[in-house]
Order: C-alpha cells, then sequence, then structure tokens
C-alpha cells in the first residue's frame, strides 16, 4: 500500500509504464514514478556535474572593464567580500546555498551510487540518503545563476561585462544538476541501500 | 466517484504512519508512550503528522512577517561613486529596471522578490487559518496552493545574489563601488523563514481538517429536516 505524502490517502499501486508516473486519486500528489533509466544513468550525470562543479568554482565567474580599470569575480570571491563587509550573515547564506550544500549534494549522490554500481553497499547509506533529501531544497544553484544574469544586465550599461569560464560552467552545471536530480530514482536507491523488496514495477 | 472526505481510508487513521525521508509505511505502536519510533527501513523518526506543524508554522511566519519591514524599507545595497552614495531599496532597484526598459527583468525582480513572500506569507497564513478552523472547502485547491508556495519560495533569493554579484564586481575604488546593505540581511532572512514554514506546515492537516469538519459544514441531513 501507498500512503500520499501530501493527504494521507491510501491506495493499492498500479504498475507503471517505463516514464510514467502515478498521481493520488484525492488530491493529486505525485505518489511514485518509474524512471526510464536506472542509476547508472544517474550516476553518469552526476559525475559529469561534479566535474562543471569544480570548472565553475575554478575560474572568474564575470569580469568588468570600466574606462580600463578591470575587476573580476569568482562565487568564492564574492561571498568573501560580502564577509569583508561586514555581512557575514549574508555570506554565509550566499556560501551555504550556492557552494556548501550543492556540493555535499554532488558528495553525497557519488557516496551513494559509486559503490551501487559496484555491487556493494555503501556506509552509511541511509543516513546520507535522508541528509541528501532534506539538503536539496536549500541549493540553488539555479537560482544564483538568474541572479547573476540580472546583475549583468544591470551592470552592462555602466561597463563592459566580460563573461568567465564559470558563467558557462554553471550554466551546463544547472541542467546537469537538474538532470541527475529528475532521473534519480529515491525509491529503488532505498531498496537497494536497505535490501528490502524492491518496489512494485 | 469522489467520495465524502470523512469516508476515504487514510493511513493515521488505519493506525499507519508513512515515512518523512523514505515513504515507507509502516504501523505505528499503539501505546509507544512517547517514546519515539523509528522507520523500520530508513531509520527516520516516524511521525504521523509532522510535530507541531501548525504552531511551528506560526512561529517561522510571524518572524518573517516582522522582518518582511526591515527588508522592504531599508536600503539592500549602497552604491557610491564621484556623485555620491545612492541607497537602493528592493523596490527602488525594480523601478530602476523598469525606467531603464529592462521591463522583463523588472517584472521578473518584482515577482520574485515582493510578490512570492508577500504571497506566501498571506497564503500560508490563509492555510493555517483554514486547518485551525476546520474548513471543509476545497481542500484539493488549497492542496495545490501549498504545492505551488513550496515550488516557488526558492526563487526569492534571486535578488540576494544580484546584490553578492554587484557588490564583489563594482569595487572600482576611484569610480564607483557597491556595498550590500542591511536590507539584505533581513531579505535573506524573510526567505529562510518562509521557506521553513512552508516546509513545517503538513497540507496532510487540510484533509484530516476537512475530514473532521462536515456535521458542522455540511447541511444537515434530509431525514433530520423531516423529522
Amino acid at each position: 500500500m501507498h500512503a500520499c505524502p501530501e493527504c494521507d490517502a491510501l491506495q493499492r499501486p498500479v504498475p507503471l509504464q517505463s516514464g510514467g508516473m502515478a498521481r493520488c486519486w484525492r488530491c493529486g500528489a505525485v505518489l511514485y514514478r518509474r524512471r526510464r533509466h536506472g542509476l547508472d544513468a544517474t550516476l553518469a550525470l552526476t559525475l559529469a556535474a561534479a566535474v562543471l562543479f569544480g570548472l565553475a568554482n575554478a575560474f572568474p565567474l564575470v569580469g568588468l572593464d570600466l574606462q580600463g580599470q578591470t575587476r573580476d569575480t569568482s562565487l568564492w570571491g564574492a561571498v568573501s567580500t560580502l564577509w569583508d563587509q561586514d555581512m557575514a550573515l549574508l555570506a554565509a547564506l550566499v556560501f551555504a546555498t550556492t557552494l556548501a550544500l550543492p556540493a555535499f549534494d554532488l558528495a553525497a549522490m557519488l557516496w551513494l551510487l559509486l559503490p551501487l554500481a559496484v555491487g556493494r553497499r555503501p556506509i552509511a547509506g541511509a543516513q546520507v540518503l535522508r541528509g541528501l533529501l532534506a539538503i536539496r531544497p536549500w541549493g540553488m544553484v539555479e537560482v544564483f545563476l538568474l541572479g547573476v544574469l540580472v546583475a549583468l544586465v544591470k551592470l552592462a550599461h555602466l561597463a563592459t561585462v566580460v563573461p568567465g569560464v564559470a558563467l558557462w560552467s554553471f550554466g551546463a552545471l544547472i541542467l546537469l544538476m537538474a538532470a541527475a536530480a529528475a532521473s534519480f530514482d529515491a525509491d529503488l536507491a532505498w531498496a537497494r541501500l536497505t535490501d528490502a523488496p524492491q518496489p512494485a514495477p | 466517484m469522489k467520495r465524502a472526505p470523512g469516508s476515504v481510508p487514510t493511513a493515521a487513521a488505519a493506525g499507519l504512519a508513512r515515512c518523512h525521508a523514505c515513504g515507507q509505511l509502516s504501523r505505528l505502536p499503539a501505546a509507544a508512550g512517547g517514546a519515539a519510533a523509528a522507520c523500520p527501513r530508513c531509520g527516520a523518526a516516524l511521525h504521523l503528522r509532522q510535530p507541531a506543524s501548525v504552531a511551528r508554522t506560526w512561529a517561522y511566519l510571524s518572524a518573517a512577517a516582522v522582518l518582511y519591514v526591515p527588508a522592504n524599507v531599508l536600503p539592500v545595497m549602497k552604491s557610491g561613486s564621484l556623485f555620491g552614495v545612492q541607497e537602493d531599496t528592493i523596490l527602488s532597484g525594480v523601478v530602476f529596471l523598469w525606467r531603464d526598459g529592462s521591463w522583463f527583468l523588472a517584472a521578473l525582480v518584482f515577482v520574485a522578490s515582493i510578490v512570492v513572500p508577500l504571497a506566501k506569507l498571506l497564503a500560508l497564513s490563509f492555510l493555517l487559518l483554514g486547518v485551525q478552523w476546520r474548513s471543509a472547502w476545497q481542500p484539493q485547491w488549497r492542496t495545490r496552493l501549498y504545492r505551488i508556495i513550496e515550488y516557488m519560495g526558492r526563487w526569492s533569493m534571486l535578488d540576494i545574489y544580484v546584490v553578492t554579484l554587484l557588490a564583489a564586481l563594482v569595487q572600482l575604488q576611484s569610480l564607483a563601488a557597491i556595498q550590500a546593505g542591511p536590507g539584505a540581511v533581513a531579505f535573506g532572512a524573510v526567505v529562510v523563514l518562509t521557506m521553513l514554514a512552508s516546509q513545517s506546515f503538513d497540507p496532510r492537516l487540510i484533509w484530516d481538517a476537512a475530514a473532521a469538519a462536515p456535521a458542522a459544514t455540511r447541511k444537515p441531513a434530509p431525514t433530520e429536516a423531516v423529522r
């Protein structure tokens, strides 16, 4: 039996076609999905995202050129500027939502999926997956990228704006992270982590 | 085919708790005596409903409502240039974009920074009152409203990132320098608090209340009227 997470109605699971999803008959919440690919596809997307996350933080995001004076910044540079302006709380918030939690997200996915891919059980798998699902709403890389674009439009008529390597990396990163999250079959992962019976197909 | 809310079998009525982490249904020990039950599959604490959902949501929400004022009144950004210091609030930033001809961006920032936080405050208050007044009105519609709020909340962080980037880039000593202002801290706190508020609200309470309500809100049964 399944209970709807949003209205608690009990219902019998129905078999799904690949790529399909089951909705609660009473309130319409998504109950479960059947993904097209298994956990290996999620692993591949996560590995690619991890590489781009490295690039996105190793290079400058954008540069500014105003009458011969130039300045560029990386994400880390932006956070430390806030810190230096006595905006510790704000710096911590930006650091957590764009750097620390997305990094934890990627690391946790690899921690779970790499051992599973070679048929082993990850250490503390249930705790890591619970932590991952709990912090996920707080990683906001895609909102950050939109913020960067708005800032660039604001600056575009004051100075020449030079997009950096990291800007393109962030663009690709949000697509890959979204694809990895969408392809991640948490029910299957729970079953593989805990040896419980596989979820009904 | 729609049944009345009261007659729907729910997990709670069957003594089953759905694990908030892994979705596993398990039977709650009837006489737990306050001892915390744990999900047999993943070990997360089990509850029939989120503990103290209404009180916690109200607490986060009132803190957010209080901070909503400084978030909009205090400057989120101070720009110093050869022509003096200019202070920008969230709204004046939107006005700047609008005058500049970037209507699309102005509308985007206006929705993300002003409409969404306010809508979250009002909608969550509405949902909480509905639960407390045991309303049976349109539970499906109210659940959908909750889902939208849950999804939209994060996008309010937009302005925080805009200010972060402007402050980091515009540090050209002689010409112009931008600093984040105290309004940005208050605004960030509003976004975090409203996200915590919507996370601590349990939409199942809407349905519980609707199921408990019918006697009060439905018309008296015809048999009673005849008698």
